[in-house]
């Protein structure tokens, strides 16, 4: 699992990417009432919003943090938001992307690397 | 992902205090049900005439034929169940409403009684205009005291709140560019603007850019002219702006504006502190909205209705909206459509002429006022602020502490640091104590910022008690730092309302928009 | 001055205590070239009894819709207001509160709402309804905004029979945001044309129904061919009353109703303030404008009400918000909501089959007038009346005789060629005897003008 400095998670399985926010996020967040989901098929490029995440006071974008195209949105989310505070890094995906480049995977942070970056917050 | 965590909490933090009965009186405060659990659907509070049964065969099957969903309520039940919900409701009416950037000041009641005249409440706004001259003179009336107080040569009355006054401000401003045949794009905006800043703008086709703020809480000037340039349609700037205070680069603001090709919208909300003692018209200012529910006393009803009329330079004048207001010999007279002088106006921002009713109370308002007393009412404003800000300011940390503010104090939550209570927490309290909270969490630009307006309409009496008690408040929050109980207090206020803390999260995961019946038994009252 | 409690010894205290010399030292950040040196050129403070004076001698110049036979609507409707409705809503609580910002005090406030967006949904046959808008014509506008947003096209096709006014306001907010409002021609029977005017590009279909010329349509075949073509439809009513006896906009397949609710509980005003109704499917809700109230339970789990769903609005989304209103119309929401409720099923139905009934007896006294047309025949309450003259010359004729006829259709729309049509509207408070005289009153002013 790989992680942005904008609290993204991105897991790599074949050419399809799973993506989701971080634990710390959600954490931050706050308890999340709602959750946007882009339309599958939609490309995206590296810093594309591609979804919302919303709490009562707040709406916050979720970055794309590769290029790729969606091939798959978690349907479960919009009637269940709360699972982005009870399992956000894995049951609470968010979308999955085709990826177009794998090497901007591996640029991202690992976790020893992220949560030195957390500590830096 | 862009986090945005400022904020309140929104979830009650504890379900400690098991429910009394969920259903009980408090005192004298009753329990009341939803309409549709009280009303019956064969009941009416309106006796009507009797009508033949076949009246309306003749429309067939347009008629709707299923039960809509309604029940009424008699007369007296009906009373009953509106005041029992009015009783829980805070008003000016019951004590100091400090509300910054609201302006919850005294609605006096002759303006109420004004507006009620058959000669204004019951005409038609179609009707022959030269049955209304009365009426379009009112209007005209209202426009020669709006302009004379802000220094400005036009007015347009539709606009129906503040921010459609903004939205009427900007598309003058985007007609004027077009009519040059200059195509801008972009709106500059504090961060410290009040939302409809930014929705306006997009909402007239712009996109929006953030003006920073410096630390004195003003515009920061290097940062306009950085990005001020030739696709700038115009910046939008509060004066007073939302920190309570005035920006004292005005004319440096305007001047930069205008030589960058664009027009200065300045966000009236707060002109009720400068009323009578500064002319937004000699600073420079091209387009600014009024909310008469603020500066002129029309009452906020519960969030409404409004009415933000704006006041326009030379420059933006021939672009105003329709209707126009002209006289002659021939007497007064509304020019509804794109001809003779308003052959430039922009279109249509409502169907009518504007919030006839609350020109009628705004009027009778500067008539009561007159050019003195509204020079006096922003006096007092800004005098209780400033008083305000000097009897807590020891105790609570002002944000910006150095020089007077305008008609509202702010304070941010670093006084509040390591007590655990937050500013939510801290507004809360204030509900046990006796007193509407102040508006919390807004401006954006200061953390958990508390900003009180007291307007001028209390005496030193009023604001007194809210000090004193906010001061007894602040030295209890203070105490949280090594008292759990006192944390404990302020977590679990208000108690002493009709309701505790409400469940926002709940209400936003699974929305419940409107009564639905439920499956069994039916809840409507016997027939 | 009777609304300022400060006395001079109060000031002169509290300046000492803010340690400022004068109050001039408070308005130190303001320009001092820009400063007043005393009030503006306006007149000096007066009391009450003179201020009444001067806005009664406004008033009486005015001739209010009750003082005589009265027949306008187009948009804006005379009816009665129960005496408790206004009682109410000048009820401290609710007359001088603000936004529920602190629901735990402002509870009085929110049930309501959550009341009068139950009846709105229940009215309109809608699944949400919001707070409320400015007016019926804002409502129409921000509708169309959505629709452009939820479908991502650009085209909104207006039906002829939507009042022009608001075909005006929606064009004013459609196109700076680069919408196209598609106007068709104004005709009785405008909603015939409306079908063959969808296309691939078109976001919505905007239809009214009582129709500006009092035409009720069955909209169903437009929802129909709307959604066919990925379209939503929005119906737009102007007389809510009507909503009483014909089928809903949901009912006909509307997937956004708007309406003016001014009948219900509100006066005439000379046209605002007003209250506009906003309702939608619920897959759309968190697309709409404007505030939602909800319910939820307090901390000791006692039913309770917020605002809610708030990232659709500016003080969260800022410049991506679905619209920049700020407020709702509160208080004549609050009056529609009093007003339904002492009203209930019965009562509204009731109401709108007596307005029927007017309007039937209206359309037959014009009827035996020579030269007169009724042009509607499908109306709720109101009647377009082609008249064998201009109809704003005959307007002014018969104000002069303390009739006021109607409204000139070409007052909304100068440009249609209908300079004969004149709209003609009656409510339960049109007395019999004020349409019976019509005839006689139409014959003498076309035979003297012969």
């Amino acid at each position: 699992m790989r992680f942005t400095k904008d609290h993204e998670w991105v897991e790599l399985d074949g050419d399809v990417a799973t993506v989701g926010i971080t634990a710390y996020a959600a954490e931050q967040l706050g308890d999340v009432v709602f959750v946007e989901l882009p339309d599958v098929g939609k490309a995206l490029k590296p810093g594309d919003s591609m979804a919302v995440v919303e709490s009562v006071k707040a709406a916050s974008d979720v970055y794309a943090p590769i290029a790729g195209e969606v091939v798959a949105a978690n349907a479960d989310l919009p009637g269940t938001p709360e699972m982005v505070n009870q399992d956000p890094e894995k049951s609470a995906w968010i979308v999955k992307i085709k990826v177009a480049d794998s090497a901007q995977i591996d640029a991202l942070m690992d976790r020893p690397a992220y949560e030195t970056y957390l500590d830096t917050l | 992902m862009s986090m945005q965590t400022i904020g309140r909490p929104t979830r009650p933090e504890t379900n400690a205090v098991a429910a009394a009965a969920p259903e009980g009186a408090k005192g004298l405060l009753q329990y009341e049900p939803l309409i549709f659990e009280l009303g019956g659907w064969s009941k009416t509070g309106v006796d009507l005439p009797d009508v033949a049964a076949d009246v309306a065969d003749d429309l067939g099957d347009l008629v709707r034929t299923a039960p809509i969903g309604l029940p009424g309520l008699s007369e007296p039940e009906t009373l009953r169940h509106y005041v029992r919900l009015s009783q829980k409701n805070h008003a000016i009416d019951l004590a100091l409403y400090p509300l910054g950037s609201c302006t919850m000041k005294h609605n006096p009641r002759l303006n109420e009684k004004l507006a009620r005249l058959p000669g204004f409440i019951d005409i038609h706004p179609l009707q022959p205009q030269s049955s209304v001259q009365g009426a379009i003179e009112l209007m005209d009336r209202l426009s020669h005291w709006l302009t004379t107080l802000t220094g400005m040569p036009a007015v347009a009355l539709p606009p129906k709140a503040g921010a459609h006054g903004e939205l009427c401000g900007l598309l003058a401003i985007r007609a004027a560019h077009e009519a040059r045949g200059d195509a801008r794009k972009r709106v500059l905006v504090p961060t410290s603007a009040h939302g409809t800043n930014p929705a306006t703008a997009a909402f007239a086709g712009y996109t929006v850019e953030e003006i920073a703020q410096t630390t004195d809480g003003r515009v920061d000037l290097a940062d306009l002219e950085a990005k001020l340039g030739p696709d700038v349609a115009a910046i939008m700037v509060t004066n007073p702006n939302t920190c309570g205070l005035f920006e004292r680069d005005v004319v440096e603001i305007a001047r930069l504006t205008h030589a960058a090709g664009a027009y200065f919208y300045c966000d009236g909300a707060n002109f009720n502190a400068i009323v009578g003692k500064v002319r937004p018209g000699d600073l420079g200012v091209d387009a600014m909205h009024i909310n008469l529910h603020k500066t002129f006393s029309t009452p906020h009803g519960g969030g409404g209705p409004g009415a933000g009329p704006v006041v326009l330079s030379a420059a933006l004048a021939p672009f105003a909206p329709e209707p126009w207001i002209v006289h002659d010999q021939n007497g007064y007279r509304l020019i509804e459509g794109r001809e003779g002088v308003a052959a430039q106006a922009f279109g249509r921002l409502s169907a009518f002429h504007g919030q006839m009713g609350m020109f009628v109370r705004a009027y009778a308002y500067m008539l009561s006022h007159g050019a003195d007393g509204l020079r006096q009412v922003a006096e007092d404003a800004v005098l209780n602020a400033n008083y305000i800000k000097a009897r807590l300011g020891d105790l609570m940390s002002p944000a910006f502490p150095d020089g007077p503010c305008m008609h509202e104090a702010l304070f941010d939550d670093a006084w509040l640091e390591g007590t655990g209570v937050t500013t939510l927490d801290f507004a809360k309290a204030m509900i046990d104590a006796g007193f509407h909270p102040m508006t919390m969490y807004f401006p954006l630009v200061v953390h958990g910022a508390m900003l009180i307006e007291p307007t001028e309409t209390e005496s030193k009496a009023e604001l007194d008690r809210f000090c004193d008690t906010l001061r007894v408040l602040a030295l209890d929050a203070l105490s949280a730092k090594d008292d759990p109980a006192a944390l404990e207090r302020f977590k679990a206020a208000p108690v002493a309302a009709p309701l505790r803390r409400l469940d926002e999260t709940q209400a936003a995961r699974k929305p419940r928009l409107k009564w639905t019946q439920p499956a069994a038994p039916a809840p409507l009252a016997a027939e | 001055m009777r609304y300022l409690p400060l006395t001079p010894d109060d000031r002169a205290q509290m300046l000492g205590v803010i340690g400022a010399a004068d109050i001039d030292a408070l308005f130190v950040d303001t320009p001092a070239s820009a400063r007043l040196k005393g009030p503006v050129d306006l007149p000096l403070h007066q009391g009450e009894l003179e201020v009444e004076l001067e806005l009664a001698g406004l008033a009486a110049r005015n001739r209010p819709a009750g003082a005589g036979p009265f027949f306008c609507g187009a948009g804006a409707y005379r009816h009665h207001v129960p005496a408790s409705v206004d009682h109410i809503i000048q009820r401290s609580e609710f007359l001088t509160s603000y936004t529920p910002y602190q629901p735990e005090i402002a509870q009085g406030t929110l049930q309501y709402l959550f009341e009068f967006q139950t009846q709105v949904a229940a009215l309109t046959g809608m699944d949400v309804a919001n707070a409320s808008m400015y007016d019926g014509s804002t409502a129409c506008a921000e509708a169309v905004m959505m629709a452009a947003r939820v479908t991502r096209r650009t085209k909104a096709v207006l039906s002829g029979g939507l009042h022009p006014h608001y075909a005006a306001t929606t064009h004013t907010l459609a196109h700076v945001a680069g919408v196209q409002t598609l106007r068709l021609t104004p005709r009785i029977d405008a909603e015939a044309g409306v079908i063959a005017a969808i296309d691939a590009d078109t976001a919505c279909v905007v239809v009214q129904t009582p129709n500006v010329f009092g035409q009720v349509t069955d909209v169903t075949a437009i929802a129909q061919a709307a959604h066919a073509a990925g379209a939503l439809l929005i119906v737009v009513t102007t007389e809510a009353v009507s909503l009483g006896l014909l089928k809903s906009p949901g009912e006909m397949g509307a997937d956004i109703a708007v309406a003016e609710g001014q009948s219900i509980g509100n006066g005439l005003n000379f046209g605002g303030p007003y209250v506009g109704l906003f309702a939608v499917r619920e897959k759309l809700v968190r697309q709409m404008p404007g505030r939602l109230c909800g319910e939820t339970v307090d901390a000791e789990g006692r039913r309770g009400f917020v605002l809610t769903l708030s990232t659709r609005e500016q003080h969260i989304r800022r410049d991506k918000a679905t619209s920049n209103i700020c407020t709702n119309s509160g208080l004549c929401s609050l009056a529609f909501t009093i007003h339904m409720s002492l009203l209930g099923e019965a009562g509204l139905r009731k109401l709108a089959l007596i307005n029927h009934a007017k309007a039937k007896r209206l359309k037959a006294a014009l009827e035996t007038v020579p030269g007169v047309e009724v042009l509607t025949q499908r109306f709720f309450n109101e009647l377009a009346v082609r008249l064998p003259m201009d109809a704003t010359e005959a307007v002014e004729r018969l104000a002069a005789h303390g009739i006021l006829a109607g409204v000139p259709y070409s007052r909304l729309d100068p440009d249609a060629g209908m300079n004969d049509v004149l709209l003609m509207a009656a409510t339960e408070t049109t007395q019999d005897g004020e349409i019976d005289i019509l005839p006689r009153v139409l014959t003498q002013m076309l035979e003297a003008r012969a």
